[in-house]
């Protein structure tokens, strides 16, 4: 069956109409709205990157967020870099970890490579906490003299905003191409079968160590465009070992392995966070019925809605990936 | 450096170890049988916090009488948690078991901070305290480390000699040939789980005649039993044992040449090197 464009369009429309409704309207109240969608759907798509397409569970996702986002507060902040280039190096450090890191722990599979990577996630969390140049326990925080080159506190929650909206666009964009690449093929195939790949001669830790370390790019990226507009930056912000667990539901949510489905995934989950929160009878039981709704999905729908509708309705799958 | 100092710090890990051990043993038990990560198992813990508290409070029990009946409501809610989460994971990709108890840790979480809220608690209880060498230690500690051991042992010769014990190890080792033979491997799981359930809530209750809780307090226990049994080795529990001593001595050990803060880091890049060099543990674990 020839692969319809549509399986492009389809993931990019949605992130485009996101992120394009606030900048029609200008108001505030939508653009935070949509920040932190396009944050959501920025860390699933690019969890799913490893998680989805080669099939390793990590639950360090955020500890490339929270790098990132130290690395390039610290260069704005106390060494005066501009933003474009300290955000660029927030995601280059991300990267570099997951590169240094990646070619040991990637030998692991199954439950070990999972344990592991909370390791990282907490040693980082911890080192961070007794790091001085980046401010300990405290942290560190925004001279609001910094916003001023960029015309001021209001100025900038446009501008990181403009930049999250490119930066989940080219995620999408990447794990597309990832998804049709020989590449991605070379991750499917340590998916299905890690020994038989490498039997037939697919290099596994040459594109396991590449896709970990792409995967983390971009949430050092998100994370440094995050706290830049946050002001301030302390390490259980940074490393909460939930927003790791949030993202994997999110990827299964809509669909792990697929280009779309991390995507609606993530609406579909933050839609219904603010459906919980708002609710007068489950809000204070929200993170419970959050976990029953995960529960259900993942006993009986482990394939997320995108793979559910896939196997389910062949004819999709022209247009759906 | 002070060496009464380093003795009174060491012995006060070394005990502490024991309690953090059995909490290990629980983990690394269910893993061994059947290859999950329960991420519930800090929630568990906590639970086992509030049973006690509820026991001692509403019910009026002895602090340690309180213990045994928390451990047996770990048992079943171990076995419930199964029979809701697990049943249908088993032998799933990982990701399916490590989601489908992280689920029920939301729920635990989620149900536990509505109705308990996050404020602290404690349970008035001391026995006074021992003077050993330079160290003066609450005798709660040396009681809830003694326990501890016990509790191993107990695990230890029921594993052993028991039939139920044999079919939990014919399982682990080998659940289709343990099914051939007629072993009710769904009965044995489920009892696996429930043992494991019933050890966390066992050390979260002994926590609770030491320090102060909240019902989040289980997450740093879950961490540190993740780094115990995996320096144990996974799925082996009398590795778990000695891990948790391990634990314990490196937290009396390091405080005294760096700040506390430290403890964490040092434990987190312990794990991950552990992982990485001998992930089978110090002691061997189930084969990867």
């Amino acid at each position: 069956m020839k692969r319809s464009l549509w399986t492009l369009f389809l993931p990019v429309l949605v992130v485009l109409a996101v992120g394009l409704y606030p900048l029609l309207t200008q108001q505030d109240v939508h653009r935070e709205t949509s920040f932190t969608l396009l944050r959501a759907v920025a860390l699933a798509a690019s969890l799913n990157i490893i998680l989805g397409f080669t099939g390793y569970v990590s639950f360090g996702h955020v500890v490339f967020y929270g790098l990132g986002g130290y690395v390039a507060f610290y260069l704005v902040a106390e060494k005066g870099w501009p933003f474009w280039s300290a955000v660029l190096m927030g995601g280059l450090a991300a990267a570099l970890l997951a590169f240094l890191i990646g070619a040991g722990i990637l030998r692991l599979r199954g439950a070990y490579f999972a344990l592991v990577t909370i390791g990282v996630n907490e040693a980082m969390k911890a080192f961070i906490y007794n790091f001085q140049p980046f401010g300990g326990p405290v942290g560190l925080t925004m001279n609001f003299a910094v916003y001023k080159a960029y015309g001021g506190p209001r100025a900038v929650l446009w501008m990181t905003y403009h930049w999250l909206f490119v930066v989940t666009l080219i995620v999408v964009a990447v794990s597309y191409w990832i998804r049709v690449s020989k590449f991605g093929l070379g991750l499917l195939s340590i998916r299905e079968d890690e020994d038989a790949a490498e039997v037939m001669g697919v290099r596994t830790s040459w594109f396991k160590t590449w896709a970990f370390t792409l995967s983390a790019f971009f949430p050092g990226l998100v994370g440094a465009i995050f706290f830049f507009r946050n002001a301030s930056i302390e390490p259980h912000d940074a490393f909460p070992l939930h927003v790791s667990i949030e993202s994997i539901v999110m990827v299964m949510l809509g669909g792990q392995g697929t280009v779309i489905g991390p995507i609606l995934g993530s609406i579909g989950y933050q839609w219904m966070r603010v459906f919980l929160l708002t609710n007068r009878l489950l809000k204070n039981i929200q993170l419970a019925v959050a976990g029953g709704l995960l529960l259900l999905i993942v006993l009986f729908i482990p394939a997320g809605l995108v793979g559910w509708l896939r196997r389910r309705f062949p004819a999709t799958r022209r247009f759906l990936l | 450096m002070d060496m009464g100092f380093l003795f009174a710090s060491l012995i006060d890990g070394l005990l502490l170890g024991f309690v953090f051990g059995v909490a290990a043993i629980g983990l690394t038990l269910i893993f061994g049988v059947m290859e999950v990560i329960n991420l519930a198992h800090g929630p568990v813990i906590a639970l086992g916090m509030f049973g006690l508290y509820f026991a001692v409070t509403l019910l009026g029990l002895h602090p340690y009488a309180g213990t045994l009946l928390t451990a047996v409501g770990g048992l079943f809610l171990g076995i419930l948690i199964y029979a809701i989460a697990v049943h249908r994971v088993i032998g799933a990709p990982h990701l399916s078991s490590l989601l489908a108890t992280y689920s029920i840790n939301m729920m635990i979480i989620g149900i536990g901070t509505a109705l308990l809220t996050t404020s602290p608690r404690n349970i008035e209880f001391s026995l006074g305290s021992m003077t050993l060498g330079t160290a003066t230690i609450p005798v709660t500690r040396i009681v809830a480390a003694l326990a501890s051991l016990l509790a191993a042992v107990a695990l230890y010769l029921f594993m052993q000699y028991t039939r139920w014990g044999k079919f939990i190890r014919a399982v682990t080792d080998n659940r289709d040939a343990a099914e051939l033979v007629g072993i009710p491997s769904t009965k044995v799981l489920a009892l696996s789980f429930g043992l494991g359930t019933m050890l966390a809530a066992f050390s979260g209750a002994l926590i609770a005649t030491l320090f102060p809780f909240t019902i989040l307090e289980g997450g740093k226990y879950e961490l540190k039993s993740f780094v115990i049994s995996v320096l144990g080795g996974l799925g082996n529990p009398m590795g778990a044992l000695i891990g948790g001593i391990i634990i314990g001595l490196i937290e009396g050990l390091v405080p005294v040449f760096l700040p506390t803060t430290w403890v964490l880091v040092v434990e987190f890049v312990l794990f991950v090197l552990i992982l990485l060099i001998r992930p089978t543990g110090l002691f061997g674990g189930r084969a990867q």
